[in-house]
């Protein structure tokens, strides 16, 4: 791609330089005039008017001038241009309209436009399947009633001849307009030394149509009870297997369900403030840190942050979360949500590809087109089936001639169709894509975010469940809840120093004691030296007096003396508290307790774990009294305290060493090691941080409710893929034989090759239709 | 007349394990860091492309075939996929890999190809 557009750039000529000076400082002026910002996006237009290879550099220029474009680059033989860099589609547009040429949009990086043209396309494809079903039928339905009615389809009399030749060229009609497609797709992946569906189909109808006309032609060379024809056969395969393929396009079209309606969350225009004006403009336009208005029952725009006015937003299109969210200013908003009841304005923060719903679709699409390890038994049966099933059509025909009754050849040419026709690789091929596609959304729906069908196998083997404690089994958000002074210092006093002391902390204990200290209205200093001691505490200096402030190891490292404040701090613990000591330079001034709430949920859905026979441990760093009684109230047995955060991922191998299949719940930035090493890594999310790395599951709402709904939906989806499997496994195992009349001995039938064309037909239409089942799965009822 | 048509089936038989199983197929080396896969009639053109070892290089798909099987692009070993629009070219970036033999198939592996590295 590159060197055509070099090469084109190699090349000078054209008119319309003299308008590319002009052109780009009006665009310049104008795109300053758009507040533009340091955002990172990429544009493609489409080109129109370039009708030489040198337009590419004049183009390239002009789009470079435009402000806030970093590179462009074109690419002549698609007439496309990729503009990367942080300027508006409609400066690009602009800037190519006057050097000379017209520019739009490409399409490419809309969800919705291309979600339309495949629906688009796949309708115009079945709507050519069904005229292909309708002509093949139209001819084998009669065919097939007239034997049936008559008993009579074989070749004696020269009438005879004439009439089945006439019938014979009529089904190399249907076979040439409505099957065309199987023997051209059998001869291209021939001649690539390939073989697929289209080959068994080809095959099978060839051999039909090819011994009727060996008949039709040859009589005599033919056993007088082997002088039968089957192009009711040809037809009617060809017809059966369109009108499959068509009801397929059909019941597929439901599983993207999920995705599509995740797409139609994005706005499509947004009321940005300008020159303190309000201008509704296409969201592509919308620009880092632009001002943007949204009044009551309107969808948000973009993700940002509110700066003006009050509001409550629902998220439960991406989190599940059914109740609405209180927004005031500084509190982030995300693209896709509905604003509930005032009207606010805010900053976009992150706008185009970058937004969390763009990310969320971006996941979700690519976990619905990963394939879990289940399915690469189907892959590597797959990739021998059909060259297998032709040498069994082979085998079966020679068996027939050799031991067969008479008319042997009769025998062997209806059994070797049947088999190659019966044989369907794309139930096997289906099986597992397909329940993929149904369960990854419709655990989006409940706002789980499963990164790929890996993810998806492993969530729905988890015998024990680890999780943190902190932000996952509780709020999160702990409040100071008591002040035991153990000097002569005020309670203000203390919270002072202690609040000065942890300001320069980020631990969730730190900010509520900061977070109460500025509620009371009592001073935070400046500390220096401040020093974060792992799995302990903190210290700083303040006025050359040392702090500290930590747990009971702290202390007895820094040899300070507990005295009976010890038996206080456990009291403290025992109510569910998390006592922590302060001391100034050697002296203990105080116990400090915090109290973390545990979410409302919490219980329920540890209970709904537990319930489904999964072994739940709660890991915390916070002291063993404290995790104890947590872990009571949360009906959790097992828990283990006081671990080190490094130590978290030594306990997932551990358990793992026993024999477990770990899931790890945390809030996926703290937790990320131990995340890692769990056989499936959840973290929780706030509903916008989706692209948690280290997370295998991403939960968008902060309730275990989604574990618990993340786990039923794998185990949901994975028994539908055992179910497809099963049934694609146990449809070809038992179908290829009985094709090729191994029970005939016993049961004396042979079955029809009209039969088995409609059982391959509807064998693959069975999985989807299986696989959407998983559509009408409610996790919180299992 | 019997052993004559058993022993032509022992030659077909013989014929579709080395044509689909132990045949060879010529494979199209990469040129310019790029290469157009047109995807048509059952089967990736070209379906076995050799790519130079520990670069970067892209493969532009075309669909012209709507058969739904053949909208999506599985590397496996990549761990690429990636959805093709009908009759609109979708450039599928390889990274830098080691040398070795990279499947690449549609979801239900009627469509198949090879990527091989050295």
């Amino acid at each position: 791609m590159n060197s055509k557009t070099d090469n084109a750039k190699a090349h000078t000529c054209c008119g319309g330089d003299n308008k590319v000076s002009t052109a780009n400082e009006a665009v310049k002026s104008e795109t300053h005039a758009e507040q533009v910002s340091a955002s990172s996006g990429e544009v493609q237009l489409n080109i129109q008017g370039a009708s030489c290879a040198s337009c590419v550099s004049k183009i390239e220029a002009a789009l470079k001038e435009v402000s806030g474009v970093t590179t462009a680059e074109m690419n002549f033989a698609e007439r496309t241009v990729l503009v990367l860099g942080s300027s508006s589609s409609h400066a690009l547009i602009k800037a190519v309209e006057q050097a000379g040429y017209n520019a739009t949009l490409a399409n490419t990086d809309s969800d919705e436009a291309a979600i339309e043209e495949k629906e688009q396309a796949d309708w115009a494809y079945y709507k050519k399947l069904m005229r292909d079903m309708v002509i093949a039928l139209s001819l084998g339905v009669p065919l097939m009633l007239y034997g049936l009615v008559t008993g009579e389809m074989s070749v004696n009399t020269t009438t005879e001849r004439i009439v089945w030749l006439i019938v014979g060229i009529m089904t190399l009609g249907v076979m040439v307009f409505s099957g065309r497609h199987f023997y051209v797709g059998a001869w291209n992946s021939f001649k690539n030394h390939a073989a697929n569906m289209d080959t068994l189909i080809a095959l099978g109808t060839g051999t039909a149509w090819l011994y009727s006309m060996v008949v039709v032609f040859f009589p005599g060379y033919v056993p007088e009870m082997a002088r039968h024809v089957y192009f009711e056969a040809t037809a009617m395969i060809i017809g059966l297997i369109n009108l499959g393929l068509a009801l397929e396009i059909k019941a597929r079209g439901k599983t993207s369900e999920a995705i599509k309606r995740l797409i139609g969350l994005q706005a499509k225009t947004a009321r940005v403030i300008r020159d303190g004006h309000d201008i509704d403009i296409p969201i592509e336009d919308v620009l880092l840190n632009d001002l943007i208005r949204v009044r009551p029952g309107e969808r948000i725009s973009v993700d940002g942050l509110v700066v003006e006015g009050q509001t409550s937003i629902d998220e439960s299109m991406l989190t599940g979360e059914p109740m609405p969210i209180e927004k005031r200013k500084d509190d982030e908003v995300v693209a896709g949500t509905i604003n509930k009841s005032g009207s606010i304005v805010f900053r976009a923060e992150r706008v185009g590809k970058d937004t969390a719903l763009a990310q969320i679709i971006n996941m979700v699409k690519r976990a619905q087109n990963s394939k879990p390890p289940i399915g690469r038994l189907a892959d590597m049966i797959s990739a021998y089936f059909v060259p297998v099933v032709m040498i069994i059509a082979v085998i079966s025909a020679l068996v027939w001639l050799n031991f067969g009754p008479s008319p042997e050849v009769a025998f062997a040419i209806v059994s070797a169709t049947t088999v190659l026709i019966i044989a369907c690789p794309c139930a096997l091929g289906l099986a597992t894509p397909m329940s993929v596609m149904v369960g990854v959304g419709k655990a989006a729906e409940a706002g789980v975010l499963i990164r790929n069908g890996e993810a998806l196998q492993s969530a729905s083997k988890i015998t024990t469940m680890v999780l943190d404690k902190t932000g996952t089994i509780t709020e999160g958000a702990p409040k100071v809840t008591d002040v035991v002074i153990a000097s002569d210092h005020s309670h203000n006093d203390v919270l002072s120093l202690a609040a000065s002391l942890e300001s320069g902390s980020e631990h969730p204990l730190a900010m509520a004691i900061v977070e109460s200290a500025k509620e009371q209205g009592v001073p935070i200093h400046s500390v220096t030296d401040f020093q974060s001691i792992a799995g302990k505490g903190v210290e700083a200096m303040l006025n050359s007096q040392r702090l500290l402030f930590g747990n009971e190891k702290l202390m007895i490292d820094q040899g300070i003396e507990l005295h009976h404040y010890i038996d206080k701090a456990q009291r403290l613990a025992a109510d569910a508290k998390t006592p922590m000591y302060f001391a100034m330079d050697s002296t203990l001034v105080a116990v400090i307790a915090v109290a973390d709430p545990i979410k409302s949920d919490s219980i329920d859905a540890i209970k709904r774990l537990q319930h489904n026979g999964i072994r739940v441990v709660m890991l915390t760093g916070d002291n063993r009294l404290t995790a104890k009684a947590v872990a009571r109230k949360a009906g959790i047995a097992d828990y283990v305290a006081e671990v080190m955060p490094e130590d978290k991922a030594n306990k997932i191998l551990e358990l793992q060493r026993e024999g477990e299949i770990v899931g790890m719940t945390g809030d996926g930035i703290n937790d990320a090691p131990a995340l890692a090493n769990a056989n499936v890594g959840f973290a929780i999310g706030t509903g916008t941080d989706v692209a948690i790395e280290s997370a295998d599951i991403t939960l968008m709402r902060g309730s275990l409710h989604g574990l618990a709904d993340a786990i039923a939906v794998s185990k949901a989806t994975l028994r539908n893929i055992k179910q497809n499997l099963f049934g694609a496994f146990i449809y070809n195992v038992a179908g290829i034989p009985f094709a090729a009349g191994v029970f005939y001995p016993f049961l004396g039938i042979l079955l029809n090759p009209v039969i088995a064309g409609a059982a391959m037909a509807f064998s693959s239409l069975t999985v989807v239709t299986n696989a959407n089942r998983l559509r009408l799965f409610k996790a919180k009822e299992h | 007349m019997m052993i004559w048509i058993n022993l032509a089936g022992l030659i077909l038989i013989g014929l579709i394990v080395w044509w689909f199983w132990l045949y060879q197929a010529q494979s199209t080396q990469i040129k310019d860091g790029s290469i157009e896969v047109l995807v048509k009639d059952g089967v990736y053109q070209p379906a076995n492309i050799t790519v130079p070892a520990h670069q970067s290089v892209q493969l532009m798909f075309v669909r012209e075939d709507a058969t739904p099987c053949a909208e999506t692009l599985l590397i496996p070993e990549l761990d690429i996929n990636e959805t093709l629009a009908l009759n609109k070219r979708v450039t599928v970036t390889i990274p830098a890999s080691s040398a070795g033999v990279y499947p690449f198939h549609c979801q239900m592996q009627m469509y198949r190809g090879t990527l091989v590295i050295k």
